[in-house]
């Protein structure tokens, strides 16, 4: 098999699914020859031309609502926004109409939309273009959330999310969006709401999303050395989320990290912990979950605050420890 | 009966038709009035807004309107739903939480939708629907289809920023929608005068390169005759056109309103502008209708009403089990 990008692994499955499918188009600002903020739209213009790859000016509200009232009308638009923070621009359409339409219309109507947009921090892009946000849209019934971790889930997701009826909102972390893993040439779905373990380990879970994938991963191949076996799990998708595979895991382990990006105060994974306690996971608990997030504070600029604002590889090494009383 | 005079209305729309009409925009008048009156007993609850004085604006506009063809609604949106054919009964029903209503009972009075007859919904929230409306024109556009999309909203919501981002999109675009700015005067409470520094809300088509059109709102004629017009140059593939339609609300805001912000003397003026009274002498004039079959369709139009709240009364309430069905498609 090949390996490509996780960006690459994005612009083919919406590349494939085009060429099948008139009803898909793309729009969003400079996603023309530009090629988007982050290069991601990159050839496609030339490829299937401005009709179906519409570059907009930037008006997130206008575009997000036309992306929604041409789902409604019988297309599948992918709305491009150029950072995850412009959503509070869009807010209106996506939680005001998209998620509610079906509900409100008793059942008549559907939304077929994927919202693409890139979030984390990382880049130096400071306070307004590095959050993770995706807590605001869980909290909204009739939205479903995804937040891929790798090239293979990113273009295996994404796939999933255009056949989808409802409105998804598909996160793409920026700092993930160079890095590589094997990805078949064909299409192929994964579903939503199917988490996946992206290691097996006996004594602590950790349930992670995004980039914290790939940190929990470091962190696991470390305390291996310890001699502390990791599991770590990544939901792919917050919105349905997966609870079994994760009750699974921690009824074996027994103790459970949850951690993403996003500031801990009100984030997903206080939802996640909340999910453990409630189920029988709990009568297997030997430790208290702990949650790690970002810092209660704005995206600092500068690359040392920026870098200690969100949860590193010692930081859940140490979380670990803790829940086994190692620290 | 004495002789018929051409009326300088639309080639589409027929003599019967103009009957049609006159009825429907008695049906809007009764439709509200009777929700008003149900509100005040305390026998339906939430909230509603009424457009009694506002009927020429939806039943003129929709009068150009084939079923294909698409509009979006506000909070202030019955008549509108009327107009695009949407039948008492199943209005009524849903305002009543019924599960016979529109939208089995979830949407209620500012959510009435029916996506089959081309109605996109109407809108809780100020200016929410235009980039819906300009999202329905693009797929018109995308797969070449010939319906167009009217956009109803308020001044209001002429003030908000998804407004000056749509018709935009809109122009840039040339899609087929038509933008009908219904100024009822009122924002709410705050009158427009002291909202907009324009004297035409129309002339805001100016900024984004389209043709701006202020009609009078309580004449149905020459509403269908704005609109007509901007349909055809939406379906010739012009662009979207800008209407302001200039009117009155005779109700408050919503259920509770004193109606502090205006005088009683400004109400009794622009009920003397009375929409449907003027469309009956423009009819009676024409040799169309006579006073004696006018109060004939009105009573009718009443009796459909009362017929309406029957369907409703006698319809059943969703259970428990409805509660989360249609989250998900």
């Amino acid at each position: 098999m090949r390996e490509i990008t996780y960006l690459e692994a994005v612009r083919e499955a919406m590349s494939q699914e085009m060429r099948k499918n008139d009803d898909v188009y793309i729009l969003g600002e400079d996603i023309g020859v530009y090629g988007g903020a982050f290069g991601v739209t990159r050839g496609m213009i030339e490829e299937f031309g401005p009709e179906r790859v519409r570059n907009t000016p930037i008006s997130e509200s206008g575009i997000a609502g036309a992306a929604v009232g041409s789902a409604l009308t019988g297309m599948r638009p992918i709305l491009e926004l150029q950072f995850s923070d412009f959503i509070t621009i869009a807010m209106d359409q996506m939680v005001n109409q998209a998620a509610k339409i079906r509900y409100m219309y008793g059942g008549k109507g559907k939304v077929p939309m994927v919202l693409r947009t890139p979030s984390g921090s990382g880049t130096g892009a400071a306070a307004q273009h590095s959050q993770s946000l995706e807590a605001w849209v869980t909290h909204i019934p009739g939205l479903k959330v995804v937040q891929p971790s790798t090239a293979y889930d990113a273009k295996g997701l994404l796939k999933a999310a255009m056949d989808d009826d409802n409105p998804v909102i598909f996160y793409e972390h920026k700092l993930l969006y160079k890095t590589s893993s094997d990805v078949p040439e064909e299409q192929y779905s994964l579903p939503l709401g199917k988490a996946d373990v992206k290691r097996e380990g006996s004594d602590v879970t950790i349930v992670a999303t995004a980039i914290m994938v790939h940190r929990a991963q470091e962190a696991a191949e470390e305390l291996e050395k310890e001699g502390i076996s990791v599991e770590v799990i990544d939901p792919r998708t917050l919105v349905p989320l997966d609870e079994e595979t994760i009750v699974k895991s921690v009824s074996k382990t027994g103790r459970v990290v949850v951690v993403h990006e996003a500031v801990k105060r009100g984030g997903y994974g206080g939802e996640i912990a909340s999910m453990i306690a409630e189920s029988e996971a709990f009568d297997y608990l030997d430790a208290p979950i702990k949650r790690l997030g970002g810092a209660p504070s704005p995206i600092p600029y500068n690359p040392e605050l920026e870098k200690s604002h969100v949860p590193q590889v010692p930081d859940i090494i140490q979380a670990v420890k803790e829940t086994l009383n190692k620290a | 009966m004495a002789e018929v005079k051409k009326l300088n209305v639309p080639e589409k729309i027929t003599d019967d038709k103009l009957i049609d009409l006159y009825k429907q925009m008695w049906q809007i008048r009764f439709f509200d009035e009777k929700v008003d009156e149900f509100f005040a007993k305390g026998m339906i609850h939430g909230t509603t807004h009424l457009a009694v004085g506002q009927e020429a604006s939806a039943a003129g506009v929709c009068a150009l309107l084939d079923v294909e063809d698409k509009i979006t609604s506000t909070h202030r949106g019955h008549g509108h739903c009327i107009a695009k054919g949407a039948t008492a009964d199943r209005m009524m029903a849903e305002l009543f939480g019924r599960t016979t209503g529109y939208c089995k009972g979830k949407g209620g009075s500012m959510h009435i939708a029916d996506v089959d007859m081309g109605n996109l919904g109407a809108n809780g929230i100020v200016a929410g629907g235009i980039p819906l409306a300009v999202g329905s024109a693009l797929t018109a556009q995308m797969k070449k289809k010939d319906y167009v999309t009217v956009c109803f909203f308020g001044d209001g919501a002429s003030n908000e920023g998804s407004f000056h981002e749509a018709v935009n999109l809109a122009s840039i675009w040339k899609l087929p929608v038509i933008f009908v700015c219904e100024n009822n005067q009122y924002g709410m409470s705050g009158p427009v005068t002291e909202m907009v520094n324009v004297e035409n809300i129309a002339t805001r088509s100016e900024a984004y390169g389209i043709p701006g059109v202020v009609a009078d709102g309580n004449d149905i004629v020459e509403m269908m005759n704005v609109t007509d017009e901007a349909v055809q140059r939406a379906r010739n593939g012009e662009g979207p056109t800008l209407i302001e339609a200039k009117t009155y609300r005779w109700k408050g805001h919503s259920k509770s309103d004193a109606k502090k912000y205006r005088t009683r003397e400004e109400e009794k003026e622009w009920r003397q502008k009375d929409p449907i009274k003027r469309f009956k002498e423009v009819l009676v004039e024409a040799g169309l209708l006579t006073e004696e079959k006018a109060e004939e369709i009105r009573l009718e139009v009443k009796k459909e009403i009362e017929d309406a709240v029957k369907f409703a009364e006698e319809s059943p309430m969703p259970t428990a089990d409805d509660l989360l069905t249609d989250v998900y498609a």
